[in-house]
């Protein structure tokens, strides 16, 4: 059996993103069909799938919308902050298949009976946001939005809110606050579950673009379609955007659990190998928070649980591949950094430990350090997330604190002779 | 100077419109104020503020948080240069250097003909074609020292005028209302 | 924090406690005695969990893991650790980061001793920093305001003043700028922190970021000296902390009184011991301008005095003010008008108050029976600009949906915008408006199917929702002030009689502006009154039996009082800290008062405008300089701290009484302090019970509604972070015990030996007249900041001009524009003014802000206004 392209099948057409592409490869029909079946039935449908959320947290998406509060109110916002280093499928998504996000997010507001939607789309996507605008405008226009949507007696807003630049708004607390007008400060979580309070104190599902986009396809196919493909929890397809060392960077849609992190940066059609055919040093599963893997783990499945036992994440989707040219400490430095930069500055540990822990490594990474910074990057790691293990505890409000010691504290403790090298010789020795 | 357009408040009611709370339109109205004038000036967060009914110093405070909001003046031209994990394994300090010299300038400042500033960025989802360098958020991957020179040259010529709208522009088309603006209660397209 | 009584168990460190339902882990550690530490949370908000300070171990449903105990609450059977190891890691960590970009600048920091921050490093830190990279720098203290600084690189983004400003003043002046480590505290623009209420984001800072103008190394903790008192600025009686240092008061700090002012202060309050430090302090005594003995000024006024009984009766000498007094200055002062001199024409207010028969004879609320009335109606001025703490208090009941608020104004106030209705009428008009909204009969159209008309002004659909709110909630609580100095007292008298008329269970907080007002007439100090909130009929007997003897008859009021004078019937007049020329509403008057040739003898702190042409100033101590007691407009009697000395030869006004009466022949029977009280207490009921021992008395700080009835307060914790530098303050309370603990054994004896005042409502009949088509309503409210006898420099708010307002329909009818100058009629005086637009102001209306400083051609309400009349009417010329 071929294994089908269930978010990325339009995506080889130039006009992808058009309407008339759009309905010309069958677009607007799942929701036609969502439609005339009860809202709990596409839920079923939906949980049947176990689609794991796509967003970064892998929360199957039907119990998610299973433990919505009962309330005359209720919004869906869809998350398209993509800001995660090396995350780069939701723009795909958005840019090339605008039409596919709105029915699938369409599909979900019926299902959760919401009475508005929102796609929150993060604010440097100037095509993206123009691409997704023309598709909700034309929607409104086809009908599939509005009043009375195809005669159903479903009726729905759907705004496209533009984001301003801020990481920590794809945490969905933060991501809430800004779009009620708010800097993006994270909620506490008790008691800020968006099911229970989330857009001004009323019950809301924040789920991911890539999630929303495979709702067409599941109602069009049958939950239990998507959930023969895959193996245990992790079912359907997945996009993943293979970036770093490789000959091929790109977004790939692969089934997951059946390939392994070798095979997507290996295999002639994702990958295509490593540059220079040089050694894989280290890669990055799962965005820029998540623990690093040697080369020993290449064999992995792509599969949630698999990574998640092995120590790391699938997080977003991404995988960052580095060769053996690559220097650890820069890698782990500039990392750091992008978390030092991005802290919104509630927290202390955060806000103060993301600006000390860069300014150690840069030090380090300059020439300039002693060995006894090891302990102490450790030491500051373990006052973030106390313990410094995989799943994280921590001190901070939302997870981007305990995010900060992931490259620091792994790459220490996979590369500690390349911080020696670098402490003893006064510099980097790849430069 | 720089407080809306008649044509621009009309739009900033109908934005307002578009959520069930006014403070929700913030972000959209900044937005809408930098695409008007270029940066968020003092004399637009005052409007703002009266527009969605807090105080100028809430509507500052919210808008600094977020890094496209620039509460001081910048070039036409915001040249973001992503150094980012993977656009960095790409070369992109590298780049960066190169943009420095080019445009003769430091990363943060802007051309003394205010044409460029140069911006650092964090990962800005390009990170298929490394190095990703945006202009205005228009997306320009995986350049070289040689097609930057070229990017710039285009820029100054005018050539990428369709292409790159001037410094604030993010989108250029407006959003629909939807069903209050069926109810009348909203605006009308 | 949590309305539900229920009760449970939770544990804590493995001890088994009770806590209550709906409270946060920190309150609950709190009650259990065990502290712990923390930043950003205060008790008087909301929490935020920012800081990770008070990080402990919860158990949940994942097992124990750390959470901050100032946001979660307690739940049952919940156990808490808060001194495992993994907790002190937390908080030796959140210690160690929030100093490594501080710049630990302790020694030179107005903070250092008395700094949480410095405190918790020493209790729970890291013995030494590791940090070894270049701190953030900010430019050094940046100005919020004239008063108020920052100092961006102390601050450890707690955010506990850009939330007061927000949550608790309703003034988002000031807020978090940028993100991440660069985020900043900081104000838009030009757009200064020009909040009345500025001053506490200092006193909550945890950390010495914010500093007031005042205080900037003034002192350092150690050698501050303090006295618990009560403030004086205005008759909301926030308690206070005074601090001084070398005999020099130099900082007021806001104590949690729970039942007043909840730790917070406003500026004018806490910056008010600028005044005693004044260039314009009188410390001599001075005869015609010119610096005289203590014996010869005392000479001259009871010679005067004399000759004045002696000739023309002792009612050809008078006595004005008493709010600026103790309680027992008051009484003192009560006690020489009537048995020494024998007049009844004692007056302590301004002809711009209350009547007495309000203040002391009406069903009374306090502050928090009103913040828990389902029900307020306001009746009167914006409570912001006349008691800026009762603000915040009906502030906050009014958003925390407590409590549900009608107001009946003439314009706007700061209340408005949270008002459930906000009744604007024409100036003059209001009982009108109260009889539409109280009276048993709903609105009628004058004829059968006509439309109803508006009642004064006001909406009759506004009138009607209001009525149904006020008809469900008869036992509303009522808060009557002047809305204006041009509208006369007997209209909210006749506002009042109609409430008490109809609605019995009604319940009265009268507000009054100047300080003890309320004390100087418990005192007796209002014609017709004798001390005990009693008349002069109803008390004669029982008076006449202590002092020797009282007038026969009834005495003038301050109008009355100053009419006499300009007519020459009076021979000497005595201010008693009081300055009728900036505070009488008609300057006409008051001035023609001053300049007749009446005796005058100001009895004053500072130099004013009345002051300079009496014939004899006596030099006297004020606030902070003096003991006693205060009475606040609840009738709540709580102490007043003597921290320094009295500058030059100030005296206490109860010591100018005594030797006065002496050098008349007559013994008032008191040579100190403590012999004034006790005669208080064992001769007038209503201060039955009330010891020096007991309001001294930790137990009773936040001061005792009279008369004293022994109910028990809750005891209380007050958190040391919540207001750092008066950390001894952190102690239970428990009302009604004595000074060594034991439970006060209240002496209910003698109950009543008269009777006391009650209110009679009257059947009133005023005539407003009708406004011609010519003219406008003059409306003259007040603001906090003016021109008054209180001169403390330091004002927060930019100083207004004294202009007219007007909105634009009728500026535009005199083709006027602002800024241009106007001729201005009234019956009483003509002028010449700028004038100014404001919308806010209803057609056919113009609003002069009353007793601002008033120079050039800027016009003073007070011209304008006239005596005896009921509203003032103004025409307006172009010139
Ligand atoms: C710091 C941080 C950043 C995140 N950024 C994103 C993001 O850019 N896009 C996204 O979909 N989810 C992001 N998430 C995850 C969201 O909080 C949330 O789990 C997700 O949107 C839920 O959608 P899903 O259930 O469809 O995955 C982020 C989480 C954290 C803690
Ligand atoms: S952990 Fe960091 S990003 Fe998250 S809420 Fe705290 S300060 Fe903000
Ligand atoms: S987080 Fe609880 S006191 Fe700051």
């Amino acid at each position: 059996m071929s294994i089908p392209k269930i978010v990325t099948s339009r995506l080889g057409f130039d006009d992808s993103f058009t309407m008339d592409r759009y309905i010309k490869t069958g677009g607007y029909q799942a929701l036609r069909k969502a439609l005339k079946a009860k809202p709990e039935e596409i839920r079923e449908e939906v949980t049947t799938s176990n689609l794991l959320g796509r967003g970064g947290a892998g929360f199957e998406t039907g119990r998610k919308w299973s433990m919505l509060r009962p309330n005359p109110v209720r919004y869906l916002v869809v998350n398209g902050d993509e800001s995660e280093p090396a995350t780069f499928k939701d723009r795909m998504l958005i840019e090339r298949d605008p039409h596919q996000l709105v029915e699938g997010t369409l599909i979900a507001a019926y299902a959760i009976q919401a009475t508005q939607a929102f796609i929150f789309i993060r604010g440097e996507f100037a095509l993206g946001l123009e691409r997704v605008i023309n598709a909700v405008n034309e929607a409104y226009e086809y009908g599939a939005i509005g009043e009375n949507i195809f005669g159903s007696g479903f009726s729905i807003d759907l705004v496209v809110h533009p984001g301003a630049g801020a990481y920590i708004c794809g945490e969905e607390t933060a991501l809430i606050e800004s779009l009620e007008g708010k800097r993006g400060f994270p909620r506490i979580k008790p008691p800020f579950f968006p099911a229970a309070i989330g857009l001004y104190g009323d019950p809301t599902v924040v789920n991911n673009v890539e999630t929303m986009s495979n709702m067409p396809w599941i109602v069009n196919n049958g939950g239990a379609a998507f959930a023969s493909l895959g193996e245990g929890r992790s079912t359907g397809t997945r996009l993943f955007a293979l970036s770093g060392h490789v000959n091929q960077p790109g977004n790939y849609e692969v089934e997951m659990s059946k390939s392994t992190f070798r095979d997507l940066i290996y295999n002639p059609e994702y990958g295509g190998g490593v540059r220079r055919n040089n050694q894989v040093k280290a890669i990055i599963p799962g965005g820029a928070s998540a623990p690093w893997f040697g080369p020993d783990q290449l064999d992995l499945a792509l599969d949630q649980d698999a990574v998640a036992k092995a120590g790391s994440m699938l997080g977003s989707g991404s995988i960052i591949v580095m060769d053996e040219e690559t220097c650890m400490v820069r890698a782990a430095w500039r990392i750091a950094r992008f978390f030092h930069r991005e802290s919104c500055g509630q927290c202390t540990p955060c806000r103060e430990g993301s600006g000390w822990i860069d300014r150690i490594m840069r030090r380090i990474e300059d020439g300039y350090g002693r060995e006894e910074d090891l302990d102490l990057l450790m030491d500051a790691c373990d006052n973030i997330a106390p313990g410094v293990s995989w799943p994280p505890a921590q001190t901070t409000i939302c997870v981007l604190g305990p995010s900060i010691p992931s490259s620091v504290a792994w790459s220490i403790r996979m590369f500690r002779d390349e911080y020696l090298i670098h402490i003893k010789e006064g510099g980097c020795p790849f430069r | 100077m720089a407080r809306f357009t008649t044509e621009n408040l009309e739009k900033a009611s109908e934005i307002i419109s578009l959520y069930p709370e006014p403070r929700s339109a913030l972000i959209p109205l900044c937005h809408l104020a930098q695409a008007q004038d270029g940066w968020l000036t003092p004399e637009a967060i005052g409007q703002i503020a009266d527009l969605i009914g807090l105080s100028p110093a809430e509507v500052k405070g919210t808008a600094s948080f977020y890094d496209m909001f620039h509460t001081e003046q910048v070039g036409e031209y915001l040249v973001g240069v992503c150094t980012n994990i993977s656009c960095m394994l790409g070369g992109a300090y590298e780049l960066l250097e190169h943009c420095e010299d080019r445009l003769g300038i430091r990363c943060g400042q802007t051309t003394k003909d205010g044409k460029f500033t140069l911006e650092e960025m964090e990962c800005m989802a390009g990170c298929d074609g490394p190095p990703c360098v945006t202009v205005n958020y228009r997306y320009f991957l995986g350049l070289d020292n040689s097609k930057f020179d070229q990017l710039v040259d285009d820029l100054e010529s005018g050539r990428l005028d369709e292409e790159v709208p001037k410094h604030g522009t993010v989108f250029r088309n407006a959003r629909q209302g939807g069903l209050r603006a069926n109810k009348g209660e909203g605006q009308t397209k | 924090m949590s309305d539900s009584s229920e009760k449970f168990n939770i544990s804590i460190d493995g001890i088994e406690c009770e806590a209550n339902a709906g409270e946060l882990i920190i309150t609950a550690c709190d009650n259990a005695g065990v502290h712990i530490p923390r930043f950003c949370y205060h008790p008087r908000m909301k929490p935020v969990g920012m800081c990770r300070m008070c990080l402990v171990e919860v158990s949940g449903p994942r097992g124990m893991s750390l959470a901050p105990s100032c946001y979660l609450q307690v739940a049952p059977g919940m156990e808490i650790v808060t001194d495992s190891e993994k907790v002190k890691k937390a908080q030796d960590g959140v210690l160690e980061f929030l100093l490594i970009n501080h710049p630990l600048d302790c020694p030179v920091c107005d903070k250092g001793g008395e700094c949480p921050l410095q405190d918790q490093t020493l209790a729970y830190g890291p013995g030494e920093s590791r940090f070894v990279e270049s701190k953030r720098h900010w430019a050094k203290p940046i100005p919020l305001s004239d008063l108020i600084l920052l100092d961006r690189e102390r601050c450890i983004q707690c955010g506990r003043c850009i939330r007061f400003a927000e949550e608790i003043a309703g003034d988002p002046m000031i807020d978090f700028m940028s993100r991440g480590e660069t985020i900043e505290v900081n104000i838009f623009e030009e757009n200064k922190f020009t909040s009345y209420y500025s001053g506490n984001t200092v006193q909550i800072c945890p950390v010495g970021a914010l500093t007031a103008t005042p205080y900037r190394f003034a002192s350092r903790p150690w050698d501050l000296e303090q006295v618990e008192s009560t403030c004086m600025s205005c008759a909301n009686g926030c308690r206070m902390v005074v601090q001084s240092s070398q005999d020099k008061l130099i900082r007021n700090l806001g104590i949690d009184s729970d039942p007043v002012n909840q730790s917070w202060l406003c500026d004018k309050g806490r910056f008010g011991f600028t005044a005693n430090q004044s260039d314009l302090r009188v410390t001599v005594p001075l005869a015609s301008n010119e610096e005289v003995s203590w014996k010869s000024a005392i000479d001259f006024v009871a010679d005067a005095i004399k000759q004045a009984v002696d000739s023309t009766g002792p009612e050809s000498v008078a006595i004005i003010g008493g709010s600026r007094l103790t309680n027992e200055d008051a009484y003192c002062w009560s006690k020489f008008a009537r048995s020494v001199i024998g007049t009844d024409s004692v007056d302590a207010q301004l002809g711009d108050g209350l009547a007495p028969e309000l203040v002391l004879g009406l069903p009374k609320a306090t502050i928090d029976q009103a913040c828990k009335a389902p029900l307020v109606v306001l009746v009167g001025p914006d409570i912001r600009e006349e008691a800026p703490i009762l603000f915040l208090r009906l502030k906050d009941a009014a958003t925390n949906g407590q409590t549900k608020l009608i107001e009946v104004t003439p314009n706007a106030t700061s209340l408005s915008k949270y008002a459930t209705q906000s009744l604007f009428h024409r100036p003059g008009e209001q009982h009108v408006v109260i009889s539409a909204l109280v009276s048993p009969q709903e609105l009628k159209p004058p004829t059968q199917g006509a439309p109803i008309q508006p009642v004064a002004g006001v909406d009759v659909d506004d009138i009607t929702l209001a009525r149904k709110l006020i008809q469900e909630n008869k036992d509303a609580v009522f808060i009557v002030g002047r809305p204006s100095m041009a509208d006369s007292e007997e209209i909210l008298t006749e506002s009042v009689s109609q409430v008490v008329a109809n609605m019995s269970e009604a319940k009265f907080l009268t507000l009054l502006r100047r300080a003890n007002t309320h004390g100087a007439l418990d005192s007796g100090l209002a014609p017709g009154c004798l001390p005990g909130r009693t008349t002069l009929d109803l008390g004669k007997e029982h008076f006449t039996k202590i002092w020797g003897k009282v007038p026969a008859t009834k005495g003038s009021s301050c109008t009355e009082i100053l009419q006499k004078a300009s007519r020459s019937e009076l021979k000497v007049l005595i201010l008693l800290g009081a300055d009728p020329i900036k505070d009488f509403p008609s300057k006409k008057l008051a001035l023609s008062a001053i300049n007749s040739d009446t005796k005058i003898v100001s009895i004053t702190a500072h130099m004013n405008d009345s002051a300079k042409l009496s014939d004899v100033v006596l030099p006297a101590t004020m606030f902070g300089e003096k003991a006693g007691t205060t009475t606040n407009f609840e009738g709540r009697v709580s102490s007043l701290g003597k921290k320094v000395t009295a500058p030059g030869q100030s005296w206490d006004d109860w010591a100018i009484a005594v030797t006065l009466a002496m050098r008349l022949g007559g013994d008032l029977g008191f040579n100190s302090l403590e012999d004034i009280s006790e005669e208080m207490e064992k001769y007038v009921p209503l201060y039955r019970n009330l010891k020096p021992h007991i309001w001294e008395s930790s137990a009773q700080k936040d001061g005792i509604v009279l008369p004293i009835t022994g109910e028990s307060v809750k005891p209380r914790w007050i958190d040391p972070i919540a207001t750092p530098g008066i950390s001894s303050l952190t102690h239970h309370r428990v009302a009604l015990r004595d000074s060594n603990d034991n439970t006060l054994e209240l002496d209910t004896g003698k109950t009543s030996e008269f009777q006391v005042l009650r209110f009679e409502p009257h059947q009133g009949d005023l005539k407003i007249p009708t406004l011609d088509a010519y003219s406008l309503r003059l409306m003259a409210p007040r603001r906090l900041y003016d021109a008054g006898t209180h001169d403390g420099p330091a004002s927060a708010t930019e100083e207004l001009p004294s202009i007219l307002n007007l909105n634009h329909y009728d500026l535009d009818r005199i083709g006027a524009s602002t800024g241009d100058r106007v001729k201005v009629v009234s019956s009483t005086g003509e002028h010449v003014s700028k004038v100014a637009l404001d919308d806010s102001i209803a057609k056919g209306t113009a609003l002069i802000w009353f007793n601002l400083k008033a120079n050039g051609d800027e016009i003073g309400a007070s011209d304008l206004i006239g005596v005896g009349e009921l509203v003032t009417d103004i025409r307006l010329e172009a010139i």
